[in-house]
């Protein structure tokens, strides 16, 4: 199983680094978003993918899995909701303004 | 009593959301923001006493005793650059008052700087590994607001490519999380170093710490600072000026925990690698100031090349350099920030930012311009002031260890300062003023308060060296021994 997820990762970061270095603002805010799960998925399997029973002790408890990962990625993941939901608002206003969603136009002059 | 520790997180937070709802009242958010910010340094100036009186402390959440929480810690070096942090903070929101406009202020600009503020502080006292990349987040969350509020065409260009890059260098963070997390399995910092050290610092190790490398590098400005003249040349100079004082050097404070505490063993990979990338970056920071026209990235080269100085310390290693650098962070907070309010006064004045078409400002602002005079002097590390101590222990220990090159690379750039900024001294200030009595602008008188305000700090760290060698001495004294900081985390007791 880690192997696969392992793959998974592979592949997103694959796909991601693809987008990230395109020319269109919008494929590379989807390529830092699939960044973001990629790193997620490798920190949930890094972690030790589930072998026990829940994290609860009591008087006979049984093995119980690492939930650290877990509370790990719940905060990434909130983080990189909010990193996107600002990006995508940032490049919209941004397209607005200079009329372009084109990296190699938004180089700016010397002059500015 | 631990719980003081806290404050510098809680406080600030607390109030920018009570901020928010205060949004029309521009004077009350004034004086509650510039309150909280005086509170948090007297918070401080306590937590340093009782700091260097009682040794480490340490805030366990909830009661979980490490490793298994989250903590907070509080050593000599965190307290010391929260404390000159808020300080700084308060000033520049001193300069903000008149300046930066009411459509800045109704916009929450005073929030974000407090949520900024929570973050930097958060970023210092933390004590848990992810914590720190929650903290960065917070901070780089409001620092993206804040380059962008305005909406101008260029803040919008340069903001979404500074958000990009620090998109990108927080997911190479967690990568290095993920695998920290997988060797050591543990995410409290003194329980990282004490692994370490146990199971010696293997080769995946030293890869881990060398992420931990790049990332910080990228956010610290060393070598990895494509991103800095762009996006600090665009926000309002109270921001830019809040910026160069902080976000940097949040970065510079991540690499000295990390490769102190956490990844000290492998010092000939780790540490020679880091004094390449300082002495690159002296060398790269010294051009672009020399090559600038425009004073606003001259100021911004300046900036690199004092996280360039910072960094050689840090590659040395003595604890005598220790003490300089730490003494050079705190003081180089504090001229930078003075040295962008006075560039961005000098563009509000004149409308110009080429340093060839502003001439003759010392004959229409005397002190405006003697004060520009001391921060060069400043800067350079001319004695009696801030920056002649660090440079002096910085280099005493370049040559206990012999570290000639890097002893020549910093202290030659002290030269290149001295010749960027006087050229900007005789070009602007000196020569027939182009300005005439009708056309002068009044430099706003909160401003100026700002000024002076900074200039006496800058004076009494250089002049009262002896009353913080103290804890200077102390933090480098923590962070050369990492047993210090170890044994102060992980023995449980009441």
């Amino acid at each position: 199983m880690e192997s696969l997820m392992i793959v998974l990762v592979g592949i997103l970061v694959a796909v991601a680094t693809y987008l990230v270095l395109s020319r269109s603002v919008l494929r590379v805010i989807m390529g830092t978003a699939i960044l973001s799960h990629a790193v997620h998925l490798l920190l949930l399997t890094v972690g030790g993918l589930k072998k026990g029973s829940v994290p609860i002790l009591g008087q006979a408890a049984a093995p119980y899995t690492d939930a650290l990962p877990q509370a790990l990625i719940l905060t990434a993941i909130v983080i990189s909701f909010a990193v996107t939901a600002f990006l995508l608002v940032l490049a919209y206003r941004m397209y607005l303004m200079n009329g372009s969603d084109d990296f190699q136009e938004l180089g700016g002059s010397p002059d500015e | 009593m631990n719980n003081i520790i806290v404050l510098p997180l809680i406080v600030p937070i607390i109030t920018g959301i009570l901020l928010v709802f205060l949004r029309e009242q521009i004077k009350l958010q004034r004086i509650i923001s510039l309150l909280t910010l005086l509170f948090i340094a007297g918070v401080s100036a306590v937590l340093l006493n009782l700091v260097y009186t009682n040794g480490i402390m340490r805030l366990d959440f909830s009661g979980w005793a490490p490793p298994f929480g989250i903590l907070f810690v509080a050593d000599s070096f965190a307290v010391l650059l929260v404390l000159t942090a808020s300080i700084v903070t308060a000033i520049c929101l001193i300069y903000a008052f008149s300046t930066i406009g009411h459509r800045h202020e109704r916009m929450f600009f005073y929030p974000f700087v407090m949520f900024l503020i929570a973050g930097v502080n958060g970023s210092f006292l933390t004590g848990d590994i992810f914590n720190l990349f929650v903290c960065f987040e917070v901070m780089l969350l409001a620092s993206y607001a804040l380059i962008a509020l305005g909406g101008e065409k260029v803040q919008l260009r340069e903001s979404l490519k500074y958000v990009l890059i620090n998109v990108v260098a927080s997911w190479m963070f967690l990568v290095a999380l993920a695998y920290l997390y997988g060797t050591v399995k543990t995410l409290n910092m003194a329980h990282i170093a004490q692994r370490v050290a146990e199971v010696g610092q293997e080769p995946l190790l030293t890869v881990v710490a060398l992420i931990f490398l790049l990332v910080f590098a990228l956010k610290a400005g060393l070598l990895l600072f494509f991103w800095l003249p762009g996006s600090y040349s665009v926000p309002p100079t109270a921001i830019q000026a809040i910026f160069a004082a902080l976000l940097t050097k949040v970065g510079i404070y991540a690499l000295f925990r990390t490769f102190t505490l956490m990844f000290p063993l492998q010092a000939d990979v780790t540490h020679t690698i880091i004094g390449i990338m300082a002495g690159l970056t002296i060398i790269a920071g010294c051009m672009g100031a020399l090559a600038g026209r425009d004073i606003r990235s001259i100021a911004s080269y300046n900036v690199i090349i004092g996280v360039g100085f910072i960094l050689v310390g840090l590659s040395i290693g003595t604890e005598e350099a220790m003490a300089g650098a730490v003494y050079y962070l705190i003081h180089d907070m504090v001229a930078k920030a003075l040295l962008f309010l006075i560039i961005g006064t000098m563009v509000l004045l004149t409308g110009e930012i080429v340093v060839k078409n502003m001439s003759g400002l010392i004959r229409n602002y005397p002190l405006f311009g003697w004060l520009y005079f001391l921060t060069m002097c400043a800067l350079v590390g001319i004695p009696p002031l801030s920056g002649f101590i660090g440079k002096v222990l910085i280099g005493q220990g370049a040559i206990e260890t012999g570290s000639y090159v890097l002893l020549a690379l910093g202290f030659g750039s002290s030269v290149i300062v001295l010749y960027s900024l006087l050229r900007i001294f005789l070009a602007s200030f000196f020569g027939e003023t182009l300005i005439s009595e009708e056309d002068k602008k009044p430099i706003p008188r909160s401003a100026l308060v700002s000024f002076v305000l900074f200039a006496i700090c800058i004076v009494v760290l250089g002049v009262g060296a002896e009353g913080i060698a103290k804890y200077v001495n102390d933090a480098a004294h923590t962070l050369m021994n990492p047993s210090v900081y170890i044994d102060a985390i992980l023995t449980t007791d009441p």
